[in-house]
Parts: structure tokens; sequence; C-alpha cells
């Protein structure tokens, strides 16, 4: 197109008198929008379905104002709380101990949560820098309009903890809505006394460890599948068609039954009293006292998953196999080449940009995946998904769930990038 | 494959195991979805083959589970089956409720997720389409993404916006929140069918339908539609699976009567497993299978229809 614009500028016009160039520019101009215009709906609903909402779960995992509002549910009215607290935080620097005037302002904040019924929220994101806080500041809240100065004297008579330096800290942290604590402790790191970033304690990292297990765990089931793909593709792609369209049901309809079925399948099948287990214990491979425990594992976990995406290896795999010529691994052997040979030095070349789309594909789908590690993962065999859940659902620590699953996202993202990168979202293709 | 007539002794050796292993890993793909089928029939609670399913006794197989699927939840499961007790189980077993959420559901995320990613493919097939690679990239993200990390986004917006309180005149738009989410699932699969039909479309069919006089809505719906159609349902129908299968996306931001099938089982699962389930199972894969022979017809039609004979 670039070509022949350039070569029109000598003068030509079209009938209506406009220079060819302008015509062809306004033309292009005009069927680009019209292209446009028929993606923008789909786009704006995407942006405003999905883009939006995560968008907006990440900025909430930098923003927790449990320590700064209160929100009352009933009547919708958002009302500033600890601000005495948080003026005097502004006041005086981190590292200057609480003197008198800051246990008067934390005490008068305390009459003002007991009034408004939120002792139990503001402790509680206190709690998520430092356990064991939420009960501290409700007993104090009860008792704080009873207490009479000096403050702080009163205040430690309640609980000798109000005196940790590592809970001034943490309120210091908290008294502004922004806060980096969550990302801090999505990779068990949280700050000391003085502000300085340390580890946690050796008993609850957690984070870290599980971040690891979730890329082993993705990194041994992409091995597994491409162990597992690697020959079922190449005898589908070297086999007559009329047979290997119908042995690629075997690999369809595990990729069009739903996912529940087939993790239920496998709880059947691996099951302590499970028909595997039965089946060797019946043929006397098995003592019955011995049966293997397959599931509530990590063993159960990487046996479904890579069931699962089994066939997202096979596809990519089989549609790069299929058009190779048969011929060159015949000439390599008609060169003295061994089959051995033939198939590293010619075959196997040849397929890596399907092994590299397939594993790619299979990692970006394992890293995230939640529902199998969640029904036959047990304790040990839980990815990360699991744990961002785990806050969504139990722990309700949402900023915890959202600096999480934003570091997931991260990764998946980098991921998703280098596939469009090497292989093109266009060539996902879906058998 | 066949084996080379010059292949050695050791070759044919390896050749042979080969295709073992060829058979044992197909075996592994597929004997996991079809063990549910014989199971569903036990007629003891049990997981596994009891000893009267081995020795095909018939007093080990019965149907009682799939019965349960009708009766569980039902008010009066035990008088005679006339009318009104197939109304009762139309109306209050839980699982006929589970089943018509689940279609309602599927049914409107489908239409809506087919008509935009339709029309939107058409857009991304024009040679002329600006920034074409980051447009797909966003479009195609809902199935990149770690569904819980939708569902956590998607909780807190939903509820911020309050759409469970959403209405159109007073009438109050039920599973507004789930169908819209799943909508956003479905589009990346019609989006990726449907550009793959087009791929290898021929535009001057649509200049020479606009050089014989057709406007451009003629030209759609009698040149471009009837090529692209077998793309557009096989994309409605992964559409359709993805939203009847989505449990996670439901449990975060389904209401509580909001109960589709997956859920159902999903519950059925955690808390105590019931060979109900595998009857729901054998159920499932028999739709998938279906769903499976008609996109697969589909595509050689579709492939027929363009000319594109089978490599």
């Amino acid at each position: 197109m670039a070509d022949s614009t350039t070569n029109t500028d000598i003068g030509l016009t079209t009938a209506d008198g406009k220079p060819l160039k302008q015509a062809l520019a306004y033309a292009q101009a005009r069927s680009r929008r019209r292209a446009f215009f028929l993606v923008l709906p789909l786009l704006l609903f995407v942006l405003v379905t999905f883009i939006l909402p995560i968008g907006q779960m990440l900025q909430r995992s930098v923003f927790n104002d449990g320590f700064t509002t209160h929100h009352d549910l009933g009547t919708r009215v958002d009302t500033p709380i600890m601000v005495n607290l948080a003026t005097w935080f502004d006041e005086n620097e981190l590292g200057v101990e609480p003197d008198e005037a800051a246990y008067a302002a934390l005490v008068t904040d305390l009459i003002e949560l007991k009034r408004l019924r939120a002792p139990g929220s503001a402790g509680t994101r206190i709690n998520y820098g430092l356990a064991g806080s939420r009960s501290l500041f409700t007993k104090a809240a009860r008792k704080a309009e009873k207490l009479e100065a000096p403050f702080k004297e009163a205040l430690l008579d309640v609980s000798a903890k109000w005196e940790n330096p590592k809970l001034w800290q943490v309120m210091r942290s908290a008294s502004s809505s922004y806060t980096g604590a969550f990302y801090l402790a999505a990779v068990d790191r949280t700050q000391d006394a003085a502000g300085d970033i340390e580890q946690v304690e050796e008993n609850r990292r957690v984070y870290v460890k599980l971040f690891v297990r979730t890329l082993l765990v993705s990194l041994l089931i992409t091995f597994l599948t491409f162990l597992l793909a690697y020959p079922i593709a190449h005898l589908l792609a070297t086999l007559p068609l009329r047979y290997s369209n119908l042995l690629m049901i075997f690999v369809l309809l595990p990729f069009w039954t739903s996912l529940l079925v087939r993790t239920t399948s496998w709880m059947i099948l691996l099951q302590s009293q499970g028909v595997l287990n039965d089946a060797m214990v019946g043929t006397g491979i098995l003592d019955d006292a011995d049966r293997i425990q397959m599931m509530y594992n990590k063993t159960g976990t990487i046996i479904a998953m890579t069931h699962i995406l089994l066939p997202f290896m096979v596809l990519p795999l089989y549609s790069v196999m299929r058009p190779i010529n048969p011929s060159y691994v015949r000439a390599a052997r008609s060169l003295g080449a061994t089959s051995w040979t033939a198939f590293r030095r010619i075959y196997f070349p040849q397929t890596v940009p399907g092994i590299g789309a397939g594993a790619l594909l299979v990692f970006i789908l394992a890293v995230g995946y939640y529902i199998t590690p969640a029904l036959v993962g047990g304790a040990d065999g839980t990815l990360i998904s699991n744990l961002i859940a785990f806050h969504m659902t139990k722990s309700l620590n949402w900023s915890m769930a959202a600096a999480l699953a934003s570091l997931l996202l991260a990764g998946i993202l980098i991921l998703y990038w280098l596939y469009d990168r090497l292989v093109g979202i266009d060539n996902l293709k879906l058998g | 494959m066949a084996l080379q007539s010059y292949a050695s002794p050791l070759e044919k050796l390896w050749h042979y195991t080969y295709l073992v292993l060829c058979g044992l890993i197909f075996l592994f793909l597929i004997a996991p979805i079809l063990i549910v089928i014989p199971l569903s029939f036990n007629s003891q609670p049990y997981f596994t083959f009891t000893k009267e399913m081995l020795a095909l006794d018939p007093t080990g197989y019965s149907t009682r589970w799939y019965d349960l699927l009708l009766t569980f939840g039902m008010n009066a499961p035990d008088v005679p089956r006339d009318s009104s007790w197939w109304s009762d189980a139309w109306n209050n077993a839980n699982w006929i409720k589970a089943m018509k959420n689940s279609v309602i559901i599927g049914v409107f995320s489908t239409i809506l997720a087919t008509v935009l990613g339709t029309v939107a493919a058409l857009g991304l097939s024009k040679p002329d389409m600006p920034y074409r690679r980051p447009i797909m990239a966003i479009l195609i993200s809902p199935m990149i993404v770690p569904i819980i990390i939708t569902a956590t986004g998607l909780f807190f917006f939903y509820s911020d916006i309050g759409i469970s309180k959403w209405s159109i005149f007073g009438w109050e738009i039920p599973y507004l929140g789930v169908i819209l989410a799943h909508a956003t699932l479905g589009i990346p699969f019609v989006i990726i069918t449907v550009t793959a039909t087009l791929v290898g479309f021929d535009h001057s069919l649509t200049r020479a339908a606009a050089n014989l006089g057709a406007n451009p809505r003629t030209t759609f719906f009698k040149i471009i539609m009837p090529l692209i159609l077998p793309g557009v349902i096989s994309g409605a129908l992964f559409a359709f699976v993805t939203s009847f299968d989505e449990v996670v996306v439901v449990l975060f931001i389904g209401g509580l009567d909001e109960q589709t099938i997956p859920r159902q089982m999903w519950n059925g699962i955690r808390e105590q497993i019931s060979p109900a389930i595998l009857s729901v199972a054998t159920i499932l894969v028999i739709i998938s299978t279906l769903l499976l022979a008609t996109v697969e017809l589909l595509r050689r039609r579709s492939e027929k229809l363009r000319g594109i004979t089978p490599h």
C-alpha cells in the first residue's frame, strides 16, 4: 500500500477532481474507522465488565481505609475515625516514643470508635499487621470512657500490649489509607518497629513458599503434559486423516467435558477406597492395609491437572506436526542417519514452535488453577489461587487477597505477553 | 504411520512399544471420563465397583441415583407418579431448578457473547483494522486471566455498583451479574472460532456483492453470514459450555437462589460426595459428546464451504 501511495504523487486526480493520494487516504481512513467501530462495542463491554473490575481490585491491594474511615452499612454514612491519632502521627516522626499526648489522642479516638460501634473493624485492620490486636481494640474501646488521665498509665493498665512499638508502627502505617504493607506481607516481609523491612517469623512465612510451590507444580505439570502429549500428537499427525480424526476424539472429548466432571472422576479413581486402589488390592499388587494415599495431596493435584491440561498441549503440537513433510526424515535416513539421529536432528527441531506454544499455554493455565487443587489438593496440594480464595471468603482480608492476586496477575501477564510475542494470539486454536 | 520395510528388528520393537505407549496415553485421557458412566448405575452408595457389578449381576445396578436427581428437594417425592408428581419435580427438585438456572444464564450470556463477538471478529479480520494486536490481546484476556482473579474483581465491582438491585421498569433483572460475567468469559472463544473461519475469507466476494448492487446489510446476511455461520455456531457452543461449566464466578457473585448445576456439583463434592453426582456427571458427559460431534460436523462443513480441503 505504502508504495502505491508514493507513486501516485504525479498529479493524477479522481473523477471529481481530488488528488488521487488524498482520495486514497480518505478511503483508507474510512475503512479503518469502519473496522474499528465494529470492534468498539465489544471492546467497551470487555473494558467495563472485565478490565475495570480488575483494575479496581488492584487498587484495593494498596488501599485499605479500615483504620481511617468507618462505613456504616445501615445508613451508608462514612465517618472518619482515628483522626486525633492520625494528627499526632503527622506531627511526630517515626521513631518518636509515643507520649501522653499520643495516648490521650488514642483514648479519644477509642471513645469515638465505641460510639460508632466500630472497634472491631478498626482493630481488624491493625490485626493484619500484628496478630492479636483486634481483641486489644475491642477491650480497650469498651473501657475507654472510664479511663482517666494520665492516659498512658490507664491504657497500659488495661493491657500492657499497648506499649509494643511494633503496634505503634502498624497503627502509623494504617493511619494512611494507602499502604504497601499488603504487598510486603505477600512476600513474607513486614516492617519492624523502626519501619525497616524484615522477614516475618519463620512459622508465618507461607506466601513465598506457596508461590514457589505453585511454580514448581506448574512446571512439573507442563513437563508431564509435554511428555505425554508428544508421542500421541506425533501419532495423530502421521496417521492417515480418517484414523487420526477418529483418535482425535480421545483428545477432544476430555477438552469438552466439564471440568467438575473430570475432577470428580479423578476423585473416584484416586480415593483410598477408590477404583485404582481397589483394583490394585483386588489383583494382589497391594496389601489391603497399605492403600496408597493419592488424593488430598500434591500427587492428586498433579495427576488430575496433567490430565485436564493435556489437550492444551496436544492441540498446538498436532497443528505444528501435521504439516511437517515426512520426506525430510526419509531423506535423512537415506543419507545414513539412524532413526534416532533423524528424529533428533530433523524432526524434533521442526516441532519446537509447537512445544513452545503448548508449554506456555499449559503453564499459564496451571499457575492460576483453582478448582481442581481446591477439590483434590488437600493441605499440601493447594496453589496460590486457593490462598486468594481463602482470603476472599474465609479470613475476609480482601486487601491481602488483592495483593496476592496482583502478583499472580503480573506474572501471568508477562507470560501472556511472551506468548503473544512468540506464538501470536491469533494462532490460539480450539480443536 | 506405517513401519518402513527396511526397519531393523530393534526399530520394529521400538515401533510397537511406541504404539502401546500411545494406547496407554489415550487410555489415560479417556478412562477417567468413561469410568463415571458405569459407576453412576451403582446400586450401593459407593464410588467403586462392587462385587455384584463386576459379576454383571443385575442387582448390582440400579437407576436410583438418577431417580434421586428428580426427587431431591421435592415436597412429596413418595406419592404415585402422576402429573402432580411431575409438576412437583419440575418446580421443586433442586437439580431441576439448578438446570433451569444454568440454561437461562447460559443462553443469555451466549447470545450476548456471540453477537458482540461476531461483530468484533468481522472488524478484527479487516486488513485495515487499527491497533489490532493490543485490542485482540485485551479481548482474549478473559480466557488467560485466572478465574479466581476475575471472580475477585467482579465481586468488588458488582457489590460497589449494587448490580443485584438494578431494575428495568421496577423489574429486577435476575442473574444479571452472572450473565454479564459469563458473556465476558465466553467472548474469547467466539472471537477465536469466528476469526479462524474468516482466515482465508475472500474479501472480493463482498466487493462483488456491492458491485452487483447489494447494500451492506444484504451483503452481510446473504454473503458473509452463510460463510461464517459454522464458526459462529461453534463459538456459541463454546461460549455456552463455558457458562454451563463455570462455578467460581457464580460462587463469588451469585445470589443464594442462583443455584446452577456446577455450583450444586461443587457443593455436593465438597460436602458429601454421593453417587448422585456421578449421574449428573454422566449426563454432562453425554451432553459434551453431542456438542463435540456438532462442532466437528460444523468444522467440516465450514471447510467445505470455504473450499479448504483437509490436508
